[in-house]
């Protein structure tokens, strides 16, 4: 792997080897000491060109557990503000030194723009790239499903595999490590396994590597949403079940796993009575409360990329109810990133 | 000489006496922790750890035994195809004030032994390290040396000495090859 753009292309293979790489670093963040000296020399840039707190910080906790050196540059207060081009902005990284550029864009494709220019000699990550992609999230959506879902995870899905029972003693010393990280999920994908993504499907670029990554990992994807928040690209893709209503969707299925999406207020523009009629409408088709969450099956966890907007697309009891897993995504992010780094940027020079 | 240099039969006499001298060494195996390093360290640990058991029935072979993952902290990361990162178990009750006997198959430059040292130093503060070997092969490029030795065999720098378990590979044996 030289880049991480989109979980397009992703094949079956990289995306385990990234889980279970995934799963190791866990298991480093559980101890004491949690910096390891991996990455020490290599720097990484983070270059975001749009807002964001947690995506930001994941990628830099996750870079200096590894001991690689981080610089943070953000739009706002920078030259970017003054106009100068992405182009220019890469050449600038280059003369730096930076061995790995995580970049958030507001426009689709930024990504692949500075991975494939000819600018830059060290790896590209993408951390979201207007509404096209943002693979880590979607690898850590897929890592946070498997720990629970598969072989045996903390709250073992009824069909999805045998038991995992007979882990070895050992674990990593932190008492509840034990099951986790041990041989239970390693190795495997995610099949078998139904998973609904729920609301703003147009809008997300969570969902649009989400859907790719989970069916290439072998689970069921269900959308959800209003006709006017579904794109015409995934309505048209195969093996994708589609729903208009949240109702229909949970009478059809038994969900293992449920994702409620932010609905982008920032990103209809025109007024967001654009997309539907009124918030009240959108929360009583399409949210999350006490009411559906009942009528998930008993195993099936609750997920949200963040951040939340509490009332519309997940009611509070549904976000803080035993069965979210909304803040362990948060935690589980970190991991993935130091995977997605490890493997980047461990390995031969590539000069 | 190349081919087979241990067979069955040797590899368990010297992993037995490697056991008893572990347990002599220590005054008994009460502060005994096995620690053995990804790939071929871990089986061979289990199997001191067995043998320990026999010698010493208080000791529990299964809660003082784990394995060491030494990846992310080797120093020819950036010189070698990305390695796989393994999984580091410690026992529950950790290396604190223990002493950690680290088995490995070969010993060679002694720099996979550097990078568990360090690995060991995230992990705790053992009272005391140790290192148990199958192979001695020579050829250390850092000043580090084996407590328990299973065998010393010469080679140059050119032959590979492979370790079989039959853990992993089906057949006990130590094969040393001539190198390209």
């Amino acid at each position: 792997m030289r880049h991480l753009l989109g979980t397009d292309a992703m094949s079956r293979e990289d995306a385990i080897l990234i889980l279970d790489t995934a799963a190791q670093m866990a298991a480093t963040q559980e101890r004491e000491v949690r910096k390891l000296p991996t990455l020490r020399g290599k720097t990484v840039v983070n270059l975001f060109f749009e807002d964001s707190t947690r995506t930001r910080i994941s990628f830099e906790a996750a870079a200096k557990r590894l001991s690689a050196d981080v610089i943070n540059f953000a739009a706002k207060g920078s030259s970017l503000s003054k106009g100068e081009s992405l182009k220019d902005t890469a050449l600038t990284l280059q003369a730096m030194g930076a061995d790995a550029v995580v970049v958030r864009h507001w426009a689709s494709g930024a990504a692949h723009q500075l991975a494939h220019g000819g600018w830059l000699h060290g790896s590209v990550l993408n951390a979201g790239d207007g509404t096209h992609q943002h693979p880590t999230q979607a690898l850590l959506d897929a890592f946070t499903m498997r720990r629970h879902l598969v072989g045996g995870g903390d709250r073992a899905a009824g069909g999805a595999n045998g038991s995992g029972g007979a882990t070895r003693s050992g674990g990593s010393g932190h008492g509840e490590a034990g099951d986790r990280g041990g041989e239970g999920p390693t190795g495997k994908g995610l099949d078998g396994l139904r998973v609904a993504i729920v609301g703003d499907v147009l809008h997300s670029r969570v969902a649009a590597s989400n859907v790719p990554l989970l069916t290439t990992l072998g689970a069921k994807v269900t959308l959800v949403a209003p006709p006017t928040l579904l794109p015409v690209s995934l309505r048209e893709r195969d093996g994708l079940d589609i729903h208009y209503t949240l109702d229909q969707a949970l009478d059809a299925h038994d969900f293992d796993a449920i994702m409620m999406l932010r609905v982008q207020r920032e990103r209809m523009t025109g007024g967001r009575s654009a997309f539907f009629p009124s918030p009240e409408e959108y929360s009583r088709l399409y949210g999350l409360d006490g009411e559906r969450l009942r009528r998930l099956p008993d195993h099936a966890i609750v997920m949200h990329p963040g951040p939340m907007n509490r009332g519309l697309e997940i009611s509070a009891e549904a976000a803080d109810s035993p069965r979210s897993v909304i803040v362990e995504q948060v935690a589980n992010g970190v991991a993935v990133r130091m995977a997605a780094l490890y493997l980047l940027l461990a390995g031969e020079d590539q000069k | 000489m190349t081919g087979t240099i241990l067979g069955a039969a040797d590899i368990n006499r010297a992993l037995t006496r490697i056991a008893h001298e572990i347990v002599e060494r220590n005054d008994g195996a009460d502060r005994i922790v096995l620690l053995g390093i990804l790939t071929r360290g871990v089986p061979l640990a289990e199997r001191l750890a067995e043998r320990i058991a026999t010698v010493e029935p208080d000791w529990d072979a299964q809660e003082r035994t784990g394995a060491l993952d030494i990846t992310m902290y080797r120093d020819d990361l950036f010189k070698n195809p990305t390695r796989t990162i393994g999984t580091t178990s410690v026992p529950d009750a950790g290396i604190d004030d223990a002493v950690v006997v680290l088995v490995d198959d070969v010993f060679h430059t002694g720099r996979t032994i550097r990078a568990a040292l360090d690995a060991l130093r995230d992990l705790g503060r053992p009272a005391a390290v140790q290192l148990a070997v199958l192979v001695d092969r020579g050829h250390r490029e850092l000043p580090i040396r084996a407590d328990y030795v299973g065998k010393n065999i010469p080679t140059s720098r050119s032959e590979r000495v492979n370790v079989h378990l039959e853990e992993l590979d089906g057949e006990d044996a130590v094969i040393l090859r001539k190198g390209e």
